[in-house]
C-alpha cells in the first residue's frame, strides 16, 4: 500500500495515520469507553460502522466530483440498487454473500453505464438534472415495489451469508460487521488511490481541468468519464450491499435525492479531489448530525443557568423554551457547512496543510 | 513535387449570418511549412477549428492522408497525426508544466486504461515530457504548475504540448503571440529547426517570422484564399498587397 499515506513527516500523513488507527482498532478500545461510562459500546459501533460505509459511498462519489468535477446528483441511487440487490435476494432465500455481492456491484455498474451514457453528453445544470431525474425515477421505481413493501421498505431477516465466517448474532456479529466495513473502506481508498494516480487518473483529472485541450491532446474524454462514472457507481453498490446489511433494512429512503445531497455535502465537507476528504466529511456530517441536538441542549442549559444567574430567571424564559432551539440544529448544522466552504476551500482536509502537488 | 497531406475542398462555415470560412480550399503537401496569414477576423482561427474537429463545417470536405476526415471527432483526428496549438492559451492551470507535456505523451502512447501503475513515476512518459520543455526552453519550470508560469512561459508550454503529440501535421495558431522578443527568438530558431522534419500549418502575424519560415502562404481575407505561393509570389501579388501587406505596412 505504499503511497496511500503522505509521508508521516508531515501533519497531513500522521492525522490521517491516526484516525486509521483509531477507527481500526475501535472494537478494541469501545468496550473500555462503555467501562467508563463515556458511550455504549453496542452504540459506538453500529454508529461508525454506517459512518464507514457511507465514507466508502463519499470515497466513491469523490472520484467523479472531486475527481471528475461531474456533479452528480443520484448517487444515492447505487446504494439504493445494492441495498435492494441484497434484500430482494435474500426475501427469496438467497442469502450467500458471495452471489449477493458481485450481482449489487455488477448491477450498479450497470446502471451507472445506462445513466452516465445519457447524462454524460451533457453539461453543467443539465448533468446535475438529468442525475437527479435517473435517481428519482429508481426511487418511485422502489416505491411502487408492493412486493418488495413498497413505500415502508423490506426488513432483511438474515444478512448476507459469507460461508459462515462471519458470526450471525450477539456483539459478536456487530464488531465482526465493523472490522469488514473498516476493511472494504481501506481498500476502497487503496483503489481510488492508485486510479486517481494511475494514467487513467491523470486522464480524468485532465479532463476536469480542461476539457477541451485533452481532446486537442488526442484523449476521447466522454469514455474516460464514463469509466470513471461506472466504476464509481460499481463501489456505491457495494456501500449499498453493505448497508443493507447494517440496517437490515431496505427501503426507497435509502435512495432519495436527499440521501444524494448528503452525500455531496460530505465530499465537499471533507475536501473534493482529495483522497481522504471523504472520510473525514463522512465523520463529521454523520456526528454532528447525531450529536449536534444533544451538544446545543448542553450548551443551552448552561447559557440559561448563567445568565440566569446574572438577570433573574423570570426575565429570560424558561430553560424549556430555550432547549426547544435545539430542534432547529439543522440550522446549526448548515451554517457550519456554510462557513466550511467559505473559510476552508479545501473542506476539512485543506486544514491539515498543503497536498502533495497535483 | 511533394504529395499533399491535407487537403480542404470549398469549406464553408456561417455565424449566423457572417461566412467566416467562404468556399475556401486549400493544400498542405508533405514536408512544407504553409502559412496562413490574413488580417483580424479573416477566419483562421476558424479554419484551424473546423481542421482539428472542434467546429463542424457547414460544408465542404477535409481530406488528411487520403482520408476524409470531415466528420472525424477532434481526439481521433490527433491519433491519425493532427494536433493543433490554441491562439488563446488553453494549458491545464492546476498540473505542472511537466505533467501537461506528459499527458501528450500518454496520450500518443495510447489509450488510459491502466488503472494501477503511478503516471508520475513512469520514466516512458516523463523523459520524452522533459524532452519536450527542453526544446522550448520550459526545462527549470518543469515542476511548477503551469498557472505560475508567465504569459509567455505559458505560450511556450501551448505549443511543447502541441508538439509532443508528435504529430505528422502540426497546426500552430499565433504560436509567438503575447511572447516577449527573446521568446519569440527562441521560438521562431525552434520552428526553422522544426522545418523539413515536421509538415506545418503556421498561422502568424510577425512577416519577418512568415517570410523566413514559410516554404508556401495563403492569403485570407473575408474567409476566402484570395492567393497562395512561394513568399516571393505572394510579395509581388497585387491584390494580396492592395487586400491585407498594404493595410499591414500602413497599420
Ligand atoms: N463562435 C463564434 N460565433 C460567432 N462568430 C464567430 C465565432 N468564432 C469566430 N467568429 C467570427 O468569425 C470571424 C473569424 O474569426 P477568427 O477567430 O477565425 O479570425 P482570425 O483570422 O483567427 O482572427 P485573429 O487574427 O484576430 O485571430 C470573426 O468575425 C469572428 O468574430
Ligand atoms: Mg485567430
Amino acid at each position: 500500500m505504499a503511497g496511500l499515506l503522505t509521508p508521516l513527516t508531515t501533519w497531513r500523513g500522521r492525522i490521517t495515520a491516526l484516525l486509521l488507527v483509531l477507527l481500526g482498532l475501535l472494537p478494541w478500545y469501545a468496550p473500555w469507553l462503555d467501562a467508563a461510562g463515556i458511550i455504549s459500546q453496542k452504540f459506538a459501533l453500529t454508529l461508525m460502522t454506517r459512518v464507514l460505509i457511507l465514507a466508502i459511498a463519499a470515497v466513491s462519489l469523490n472520484l467523479i466530483l472531486g475527481y471528475g468535477g461531474m456533479v452528480s446528483f443520484g448517487h444515492a441511487v447505487y446504494i439504493g440498487l445494492g441495498g435492494y440487490t441484497v434484500g430482494i435476494m435474500a426475501h427469496h432465500g438467497v442469502q450467500d454473500g458471495f452471489l449477493q455481492f458481485p450481482l449489487a456491484i455488477g448491477l450498479s455498474a450497470l446502471l451507472a453505464l445506462a445513466i452516465g451514457a445519457l447524462s454524460l453528453r451533457t453539461r453543467g445544470v443539465y448533468f446535475i438534472m438529468l442525475t437527479l431525474a435517473f435517481a428519482q425515477l429508481l426511487y418511485y421505481v422502489g416505491v411502487g415495489l408492493e412486493a418488495y413493501g413498497g413505500d415502508d421498505g423490506l426488513t432483511i431477516n438474515r444478512r448476507s451469508d459469507f460461508a459462515g465466517l462471519l458470526p450471525t448474532r450477539g456483539l459478536d456479529k456487530i464488531v465482526a460487521f465493523y472490522i469488514v466495513s473498516f476493511v472494504v473502506l481501506v481498500l476502497v481508498l487503496w483503489l481510488v488511490h492508485r486510479l486517481v494516480n494511475a494514467r487513467f487518473g491523470m486522464a480524468l483529472r485532465g479532463t476536469k481541468s480542461n476539457e477541451t485541450r485533452m481532446q486537442a491532446l488526442g484523449f476521447a474524454t466522454f469514455h474516460y468519464r464514463l469509466a470513471a462514472f461506472v466504476i464509481a457507481g460499481a463501489i456505491c453498490g457495494l456501500a449499498g450491499a453493505l448497508l443493507a446489511n447494517h440496517t437490515e433494512f431496505i427501503s426507497p429512503a435509502m435512495m432519495h435525492w436527499t440521501r444524494s445531497g448528503d452525500l455531496i455535502v460530505m465530499v465537499v465537507l471533507g475536501g473534493m479531489g482529495s483522497l481522504f476528504g471523504p472520510l473525514y466529511g463522512a465523520i463529521a456530517f454523520l456526528l454532528l448530525e447525531e450529536f449536534l441536538p444533544s451538544l446545543l441542549r448542553l450548551v443551552l442549559t448552561w447559557l440559561h443557568g448563567g445568565i440566569s444567574a446574572v438577570l433573574g430567571g423570570a426575565a429570560i424564559g424558561t430553560l424549556d423554551a430555550w432547549l426547544r432551539l435545539a430542534e432547529y440544529w439543522q440550522i446549526a448544522l448548515g451554517t457550519i457547512m456554510i462557513l466550511v466552504v467559505l473559510y476552508a476551500r479545501g473542506g476539512i482536509d485543506s486544514l491539515f496543510g498543503r497536498p502533495r502537488h497535483g | 513535387m511533394a504529395e499533399t497531406m491535407l487537403k480542404v475542398d470549398s469549406l464553408v462555415k456561417r455565424f449566423g449570418g457572417l461566412v467566416a470560412t467562404d468556399s475556401l480550399s486549400l493544400d498542405v503537401r508533405a514536408g512544407e511549412v504553409h502559412a496562413l496569414i490574413g488580417p483580424n477576423g479573416a477566419g483562421k482561427t476558424t479554419l484551424i477549428a473546423q481542421l482539428s474537429g472542434f467546429l463542424q463545417p457547414d460544408s465542404g470536405r477535409i481530406t488528411f492522408d487520403g482520408r476524409d476526415i470531415t466528420l472525424l471527432p477532434a481526439a481521433a483526428r490527433v491519433r491519425l497525426g493532427l494536433s493543433r496549438s490554441f491562439q488563446i492559451t488553453s494549458v491545464l492551470r492546476d498540473f505542472t508544466a511537466l505533467d501537461n507535456v506528459a499527458l501528450a505523451e500518454q496520450a500518443r502512447q495510447g489509450h488510459s486504461f491502466r488503472f494501477w501503475r503511478s503516471a508520475r513515476a513512469d520514466r516512458s512518459l516523463r523523459a520524452p515530457g522533459r524532452a519536450a520543455l527542453e526544446e522550448v526552453g520550459l526545462a527549470h519550470r518543469a515542476d511548477d504548475p503551469a498557472a505560475s508560469l508567465s504569459h509567455g512561459e505559458q505560450r511556450q508550454l501551448e505549443v511543447a504540448m502541441a508538439m509532443a503529440c508528435d504529430p505528422r501535421l502540426l497546426l500552430l495558431d499565433e504560436p509567438m503571440a503575447g511572447m516577449g522578443p527573446e521568446e519569440s527568438a527562441r521560438m521562431v530558431d525552434l520552428l526553422r529547426r522544426l522545418r523539413g522534419r515536421r509538415t506545418m500549418l503556421l498561422i502568424e502575424h510577425d512577416m519577418d517570422a512568415v517570410f523566413a519560415l514559410a516554404d508556401r502562404i495563403t492569403v485570407l481575407v473575408y474567409g476566402r484564399a484570395i492567393a497562395t505561393g512561394t513568399p516571393a509570389e505572394i510579395r509581388a501579388n497585387e491584390a494580396v498587397r492592395t487586400a491585407y501587406l498594404g493595410e499591414a505596412e500602413s497599420g
